[in-house]
């Protein structure tokens, strides 16, 4: 008799998802379906508004990264400007990205995949939380709040709040950095990267441990995309697109995030309000590829700071070609955290940096324009229509998540056929089906997020419907 | 000798009280540092007791009247502060909110506004009234500046100000009810509009985000109606 496991709240993502598991006769695995249960109606209701408020309704869409929006938004509008945006303005916008990036990476890192790391996969639900993660490792639990810290803080110092902060306009930003602000950032920086390293230092020490689960969590050859600068190095602001398979060969090198609809289409599947993304040379499925960490560490030759250039050279090294398994989005997180603070550090260094000339100002000059940056979860792409007196007719937005789609459906079919067999389903089998979603760092609303106060309830059903086993985590234990 | 008295003394909220002739009980009460609630009255301008946030209690009278249209009498005894009055204050509030689309954290006048101020300092922290979501249109066709009639509250400062400080009469209202709007000439794009000056003063007078400069957004909207009461000295005949 085939059976249906439902895993409904998936736990310690941001947002709301469910996954579907469907059995066969024989207890196998047969399809896993991730199913995003929520709808997002920004591209609708900001249709008649005007494009400088562009900015500050998009960054609405996320409370955690606020600032990834605000930056492909405003390189939107810039492009609907047609001007060159001052060289400071962009440098600053990309500070604050990279401190976005920094928090975002700590909030995934630590308190929603920490749990799973320092506890193991099977550890009781009821501590599999940041909490937890205190008992057993208070430093660790430190270190992510102080992480996270860090990158808030910045963004707080440059735009005057931590979330949905309106300093990136259209042309530029609002204000430029004073000393007293500047030299607070560059002080913060070497406690910042002292976590990074010991962080980094325990996961490569533990790494083995997870041997398991490395095989299995969405391992399996894709492409990948992300922004590369003109000489191959990881880039987080501008840039172009480059496209490589899993070999390491480059698919498209060069591709201009203006023609995106020319290369990007998108399949829609009935069990999900998310798209499926893939690249259109190559067709639906075979055409899917992943963003984020992994593929930026996998698409870049080097990062472009000396102490993330070795790291990089280490994660690497695990493989001949591109790194696969998507539980190694950990690890390029960690990288791509020692990255930034170093490159936070080189950009404020940078005496032009407190330069006064941080916004063109402009009329529309061109009805339609496109905005691409990569966020903490991936290329996120922004691209606006609109009227002569510049009134929005049209906008469409590709989210990071939304690339990682169909990898992470797969990755979950992937994990699920290894882990879960009959319907003696144990609680660590089913959390290792949604560790393999937490590794994409997925934000699904984009404005809410559990750690460890969501009920999660699995149901393994009959072919007729009918509830064979319940089993219920109580909203009350973690998770 | 005129017979009419220089002052006129009256009570308000229990408190003796006097006024010039011609002073309107909001006029009075500001003297008195007595605080009513305004949103359409604007020093500098004429009245016109469109808002209905200054409504007050006078003794003998059956209904609430608005203090910034209603002159002082002699032996008036007039409630500014009462839980009926602060009821209605927070009802009028409410259906204003209620009436357009008010998103105070994507509104230029964030922080600014003074619509956003009262319901702060009345302490408004519900609107219980069905929001009405009507699907209003942005008129950017003006060079500097936008409208966003999903922001304005009907107060009419910009028709106002236009007619009698500027002298263009661009502004004006049409519709009747809940189909009023402002408008711009004879409803043409303000853009297009053959008489106005773009001297910006009903963008400085417009008390909430409705009328707001170009290319600003989310809270960078601050405005300084404080020049009007000068232009009007300035303009008085010796």
């Amino acid at each position: 008799m085939s059976r249906t496991i439902t895993i409904a709240p998936v736990t310690r993502l941001e947002g709301h998802a469910k996954i579907t598991l469907q059995l066969d006769d024989a207890g196998v695995v047969q399809e896993a379906y991730f199913h995003i249960t929520q709808i997002r109606g920004f591209e609708k209701f900001c249709e008649g508004r005007p494009y400088y408020e562009m900015p500050g309704i998009m960054a609405r869409i996320c409370g955690i990264c606020p600032v990834s929006h605000l930056v492909a938004s405003a390189k939107a509008c810039d492009a609907l400007l047609a001007v060159r945006i001052p060289s400071v303005a962009a440098h600053l916008r990309l500070i604050m990205n990279l401190a976005q990036l920094v928090q975002s990476h700590a909030l995934s890192f630590f308190y929603l995949s920490a749990p799973d790391l320092l506890l193991g996969m099977d550890a009781d639900p009821g501590k599999r939380h940041i909490l937890g993660v205190a008992q057993v490792s208070p430093e660790a639990a430190l270190d992510g709040v102080r992480l996270r810290q860090f990158g808030q803080q910045i963004i707080e110092l440059l735009g005057g709040q931590r979330i949905h902060p309106g300093w990136i306009v259209p042309g530029g930003v609002n204000e430029p950095l004073s000393e007293t602000k500047r030299d607070q950032m560059l002080a913060m920086i070497p406690a910042a990267r002292a976590i990074v390293q010991r962080t980094l230092a325990w996961f490569k020490r533990d790494i083995e441990k997870f041997h398991a689960e490395i095989e299995v969590f969405a391992n399996f050859p894709t492409l990948f995309l992300g922004l590369v600068d003109d000489e191959g190095k990881a880039e987080y602001y501008d840039g172009h697109l480059r496209l490589c398979d899993s070999a390491g060969n480059l698919v498209a090198g060069n591709l201009n995030p203006n023609d995106y609809a020319s290369f990007i289409s998108e399949a829609i599947e009935p069990f999900t309000y998310l798209k499926f993304p893939y690249y259109t040379p190559l067709g639906y499925p075979g055409g899917i590829y992943r963003v984020g960490p992994l593929a930026r560490l996998n698409l870049a030759e080097r990062c472009g700071t000396p102490l993330a250039d070795l790291e990089w050279q280490q994660f690497r090294a695990m493989s001949a070609g591109p790194v696969l398994s998507s539980f190694h989005y950990h690890y390029a997180r960690l990288v791509e955290m020692l990255h930034a603070t170093e490159k936070i550090e080189q950009l404020l260094l940078d005496p032009n940096i407190l330069d006064h000339h941080v916004r063109a100002t402009a009329r529309v000059n061109c009805n339609e324009g496109v905005g691409v940056a990569e966020a903490p979860r991936g290329t996120l792409l922004h691209h606006y229509k609109v009227n002569d007196d510049g009134l929005i007719t049209h906008a469409n937005l590709i989210i990071a998540t939304g690339h990682n789609n169909a990898a992470m459906n797969r990755g979950i079919l992937q994990t699920a056929r290894h882990f879960v067999r009959g319907d003696q389903v144990a609680e660590g089998m089913l959390n290792r089906v949604e560790a393999v979603i937490r590794t994409f760092d997925p934000c699904l609303s984009c404005s809410t997020h559990a750690v460890g106060r969501m009920p999660l309830q699995v149901d393994l059903r009959a072919a007729d419907g009918t509830i064979v086993r319940r089993m219920q985590r109580d909203s009350t234990q973690g998770d | 000798m005129s017979a009419t008295p220089a002052v006129k003394t009256f009570v308000i909220d229990g408190v003796d009280a006097s006024a010039r002739p011609e002073q309107t009980i909001l006029a009075a009460a500001r003297e008195h540092n007595i605080f009513i609630p305004t949103l359409c009255h604007l020093d500098g301008l004429s009245d016109v007791g469109a808002c209905r946030l200054c409504l007050v209690e006078v003794k003998g009278a059956r209904r609430l009247l608005p203090a910034c249209t209603t002159r002082v009498e002699e032996g008036m005894e007039v409630t500014c502060n009462s839980p009926r009055i602060a009821a209605y204050r927070q009802m009028t509030l409410q259906l204003l909110f209620a009436e357009r689309n008010h998103v105070c954290s994507v509104c230029v006048a964030n922080r600014h506004c003074e619509l956003q101020a009262l319901a702060t300092s009345l302490g408004m922290t519900h609107v219980e009234i069905p929001y009405r979501f009507p699907s209003l249109t942005v008129d950017a066709s003006h060079e500097r500046f936008t409208l966003d009639h999903n922001r304005c509250i009907l107060c009419t400062r910009c028709i106002r100000v236009c007619s009698e400080i500027e002298g263009a009469h661009t502004w004006d209202l049409m519709g009747r009810g809940i189909q009023s709007r402002v408008i711009t000439d004879l409803d043409q794009p303000w853009g297009e509009s053959d008489t106005c000056t773009s001297c910006g003063k009903c963008v400085q007078v417009c008390p909430t985000g409705a009328l707001f400069q170009k290319n600003r957004t989310g809270g960078q909207g601050c405005k300084d109606p404080s020049f009007l009461p000068y232009l009007r000295t300035m303009r008085e005949e010796p």
